[in-house]
């Protein structure tokens, strides 16, 4: 009895005794990382992971994110985490809570780019045995990309432990990767017939890298040959993907215009209104996305519904009254329409720039927003871009519905196709114009919210489309939906096709020749409206 | 009749009160759009000056007068950067311009300064191959970012295959024309090299991304230089972090985008891009503090950035006021000569020295951005770099040199020739 006691604090000493000594070491190279510069880093992060404690991962993985602090005074390293304006600081060997303090009291443990992929090695190394199979897979994929030989026996043993099989696939990949460094024949040559049977694109640069490393050693002809074959081999085929993957961006580029352009479809339309500060509602929209996230900064994630219909709301009643004043008294007057709305839209870029001054707006992306879609290892499609194109078929539909199933809907069309019959019916065709002016105006106010997600929240943001969006209703035809669905997506699809030859400002130029020269022949756009009508609206 | 008498004798005296008042101050323009697409960039300089003129009057004002601002607002209109500079010095009798901010205006605005022989100071990083007698420039030349932060790549991050993206127009065009012959000339192969333009304000990046993306896994290490101006920017940032481009695989070091332009996005899936400019908001030292609490009461905005135009705003505003008091006139051929040699402190610590060519002398650094959009310095030229007006690396200005100091007095000098070309600028 009283020999086991003693035991136990025999060993509970010796325990406490490592303990500390870990505690003392890790405290040493933590205040040695203060002082250090960018070269001296390194060795003392290493040294770091050599501990083999979960303290020193943790540690690791703050100095990564950037959250590892030490105070300015007492020189203690610590984690801090902002709240609000102040940082609360935790003594990151203690776990001691310090309290709150002011940023200009603690200074930040900085890495450069060499130091993280360092540093994420580490991370991973030690990462290799964790009990989330998603981390260890992404443990594998980092030191697939580390090019660090030296740890090839670790992933060769992580691969004898684990049961997984995806996890399994991905540490082969890194095995095979690993071999491609050895400068043994037999180990390149088992990497190259593992590697022949994958089609991920990944592989084509590490593979390019031992090409390029190797081609002009005499040593290894045969296996560089087999290497560009390889290379070869992956990149015919994912040609197919890649033909997709570009149509995707088509049809994004395709669905931003939609979304851009259908509000002016229905005011130039309809109304055969040139509305230049179109734009401009667009970019109150943009605005309203910015002021609702001011105001619910914890409802991120919802915010975008919010302001859905507020920006709808705000636009369109912004619209009705630029009718009601403005564009009311000009009716028939193309000339002066188009003067005076861009007079509008300078009015409203100026107001913009004295209420939230001229500076880009920061509007943050939803989580579910952001990422990407894996479908094939050559095919990620981001989820905001696929959130966007879904959104503006759901536009294109709603507005489908409204035109041809409401009654607001059959009094536009009557309107549209001949007024003074539909006035002569009944119809208050003043009040047509003003709503129709609102909707058009509302959808681009909608338009914004999914704006304000792929560019800048800014006084400019309206100029940077208007144009754009003019394209795509006149080449679509004026007063038709299908027209202008069609118009914008032909346009999106063409320009990316077209730019990969050509670059950017080169598609858009001949975009713009293909415009003209088919307005030449079809003056009224793709879906022209036929009949009587269309030749009294004249 | 009588009444008549009074009010010429009133009018004469309101007259004389103007003319007496206006001899008791010093005035200073500010050539700066406050309105249309440059408004974003340029306003926060004018802010700048009126700052700095607040300031220097708290300490009494210059050769005991009070300065007094004149803004102007050119509206980002080119031509009418011409006209108000003609404005500034004709009707409000400025003696000093701050102002401009692209080149195409700045080129709008030499013909007339030259003509008026007025003194402007261009605070902004811009492609070289020129110098005016009448212009100071307080920004970069490319051999003070663009140089330094190529050399930085090929050392440090062991940089071999090259994207230079940029927006199609003259300052990204000359630049990338300058590296593309420095790469070359460092042994780079030609096909190592992507050239990209694209239009003002392009937003739709995903094409381009996806080519870099693939560009990049040639099996070298693969970096972007990006002279991409202004609000393209941001989606161009947006989408390389969609696609997962990490700054740890493909670095993207810029020449537009400092602190102002980063507060207008989420910086977290940017972490490690780079950018080179001769000064950053996070440079740790007194005289950079002090500077920016007086920003933040001066906008009344303890969120405001500051950034690296404003510093170059700042050093000329200073240099200029040292040699207004040195040569104890505002007479713009009497403040020139007194510019030559000043040396006034950087907001970084060190100083800046003017040169006889009309550019500075002052450190290079270059930052890594961080999540909470400032920069993280990760390296710094240990000595000042003289800005050089006509690049070493184009054949057809390798020759030339700018002196405004007799003998030479010229502004691009064929030191083979030793011909001046005559032309002004």
């Amino acid at each position: 009895m009283n020999i086991f006691v003693k035991l136990m604090i025999c060993v509970s000493v010796v325990l406490s005794l490592i303990n500390i000594s870990y505690a003392n070491n890790l405290d040493d190279i933590l205040s040695a990382l203060q002082k250090a510069k960018f070269s001296e880093k390194e060795d003392l992060l290493s040294q770091i992971a050599d501990i083999k404690s979960n303290r020193s991962l943790i540690i690791l993985q703050h100095i990564e994110s950037g959250n590892l602090y030490y105070t300015k005074n007492e020189k203690i390293t610590v984690y801090a985490e902002k709240i609000d304006k102040n940082y609360k600081i935790t003594d990151i060997l203690t776990g001691n809570n310090l309290g709150q303090v002011k940023k200009n009291k603690i200074k930040r443990i900085s890495l450069n780019n060499k130091l993280r992929k360092h540093v994420r090695v580490l991370i991973a190394k030690a990462s290799l045995v964790s009990e989330d199979k998603n981390i260890r897979i992404n443990a594998a994929k980092t030191i697939f990309e580390s090019s660090s030989f030296e740890l090839l026996p670790l992933i060769d043993r992580s691969l004898v432990n684990e049961k997984n099989k995806s996890v399994i696939k991905e540490l082969y990949k890194t095995q095979a990767r690993l071999y491609l460094l050895s400068g043994d024949k037999l180990l390149i040559n088992k990497s190259l017939e593992y590697l022949v049977k994958t089609t991920d694109p990944g592989v084509i640069s590490v593979v390019n890298q031992f090409v390029e490393k190797n081609k002009n050693e005499n040593n290894f002809k045969l296996e560089v040959s087999k290497a560009i074959e390889l290379i070869n081999k992956i990149n015919s085929n994912i040609k197919f993907y890649k033909l997709l993957e570009n149509l995707f961006f088509g049809l994004s580029l395709g669905s931003v215009l939609f979304i851009a352009a259908v509000g002016l479809a229905i005011t130039f339309g309809v109304m055969g209104v040139i509305n230049m500060a179109h734009g401009e509602m667009i970019m109150i929209g943009a605005y309203t996305t910015y002021v609702t996230q001011l105001i619910f900064p914890s409802f991120i994630e919802y915010s975008l519904f919010i302001a859905l219909p507020f920006s709808f709301l705000i636009a369109g009643f912004m619209g009705v009254l630029i009718e009601r004043l403005i564009i009311r008294h000009l009716y028939g007057r193309p000339l002066e329409t188009l003067l005076a709305t861009f007079g509008i839209s300078l009015f409203l870029q100026q107001l913009v720039r004295s209420i939230f001054s001229p500076i880009n707006m920061p509007v943050s992306t939803p989580q579910w927003m952001s990422g990407m879609i894996e479908i094939h290892p050559a095919l990620s499609l981001s989820f905001g871009r696929l959130y966007i194109l879904a959104f503006s078929i759901m536009i294109f539909i709603f507005l489908l519905v409204l035109l041809k199933k409401s009654h607001f809907g059959i009094e536009v069309r009557a309107v549209m196709q001949n007024r003074s019959m539909a006035r002569s019916m009944g119809i208050k065709t003043n009040w047509v114009d003003s709503l129709t002016f609102g909707l058009g105006s509302g959808i681009a106010g909608i338009a914004g919210v999914a704006l304000s997600q792929i560019t800048n929240v800014g006084p400019n943001l309206g100029q940077s489309y208007i144009i754009d969006c003019f394209m795509v209703v006149v080449f679509g035809g004026v007063g038709n939906l299908w027209g202008t669905l069609s118009g914008a997506f032909i346009l999106g699809i063409g320009n990316k096709f077209l730019e990969p030859y050509s670059g950017a400002v080169l598609a858009k130029i001949i975009t713009l020749i293909f415009l003209i020269l088919f307005i030449q022949k079809r003056p009224k756009g793709m879906f022209a409206l036929k009949g009587r009508a269309a030749e009294i609206n004249q | 009749m009588k009444n008549l008498k009074i009010i010429i004798f009133a009018m004469i005296t309101y007259m004389f009160s103007i003319l007496s008042a206006s001899a008791n101050t010093i005035k200073v323009g500010v050539l700066h759009s406050l309105s249309g697409t440059m408004a974003i960039s340029e306003t926060t300089l004018k802010d700048t000056v009126l700052m700095m003129v607040e300031e220097q009057n708290k300490k009494g004002g210059l050769l005991g007068k009070k300065l007094e601002a004149v803004v102007v607002d050119p509206a980002s209109d080119w031509p009418l950067f011409a006209e108000k500079t003609r404005e500034l010095i004709e009707v409000h009798n400025v003696d000093v311009i701050f102002g401009c901010w692209t080149s195409v205006s700045r080129k709008s605005v030499l013909p007339v300064i030259e003509e008026l022989n007025g003194l402007l100071f261009y605070p902004v990083q811009y492609e070289g191959e020129e110098s005016s007698k009448n212009v100071f420039y307080t920004g970069a030349a490319p051999n003070q970012q663009a140089i330094p932060a190529v050399n930085y790549f090929m050392e440090e991050l062991g940089v071999e295959r090259w994207v230079l993206a940029g927006t199609d127009y003259v300052y990204p065009r000359t630049t990338n024309k300058i590296l593309k012959e420095y790469l070359i000339s460092k042994g780079v192969a030609e096909e190592d090299i992507m050239v990209n333009y694209t239009p003002f304000g392009h937003s739709d990046w995903q094409t381009i991304v996806a080519d870099i993306k693939a560009f990049g896994s040639a099996g070298k290490k693969t970096g972007v230089i990006s002279t991409i101006n202004g609000d393209a920017n941001v989606p161009f940032y947006k989408e390389l972090g969609n696609v997962g481009i990490d700054a740890t695989d493909i670095p993207v070091v810029a020449f537009s985008v400092g602190e102002e332009e980063l507060a207008g996005l989420d910086t977290g899936p940017l972490v490690g891009h780079l950018a080179a400019w001769n000064y950053f908001m996070s440079a740790d030292s007194e005289y950079n503090e002090s500077f920016i609490s007086a920003w933040h009461e001066f906008t009344g905005d303890s969120k405001r950035v500051t950034n690296d135009p404003m510093e170059a705003t700042v050093i000329g505003f200073n240099m200029w006021a040292k040699a207004v008091e040195i040569a104890g006139t505002t007479v713009v051929d009497e403040v020139r000569p007194s510019m030559y040699g000043l040396t006034v402190p950087n907001l970084t610590g060190g100083t800046a020295v003017m040169n006889t060519n009309h550019h500075l002398t002052k450190p290079v650094l270059i930052g890594e951005i961080l999540d909470d959009g400032q920069f993280e310095i990760v390296y710094e030229t240990p000595a000042g770099v003289i800005g050089d007006a006509w690049t070493d690396f184009l054949p057809e200005s390798s020759n030339l040199v700018a002196d405004w100091t007799s003998p030479i007095s010229c502004g691009n000098y064929n030191i083979k020739t030793g011909k001046c070309s005559g032309q002004n600028y």
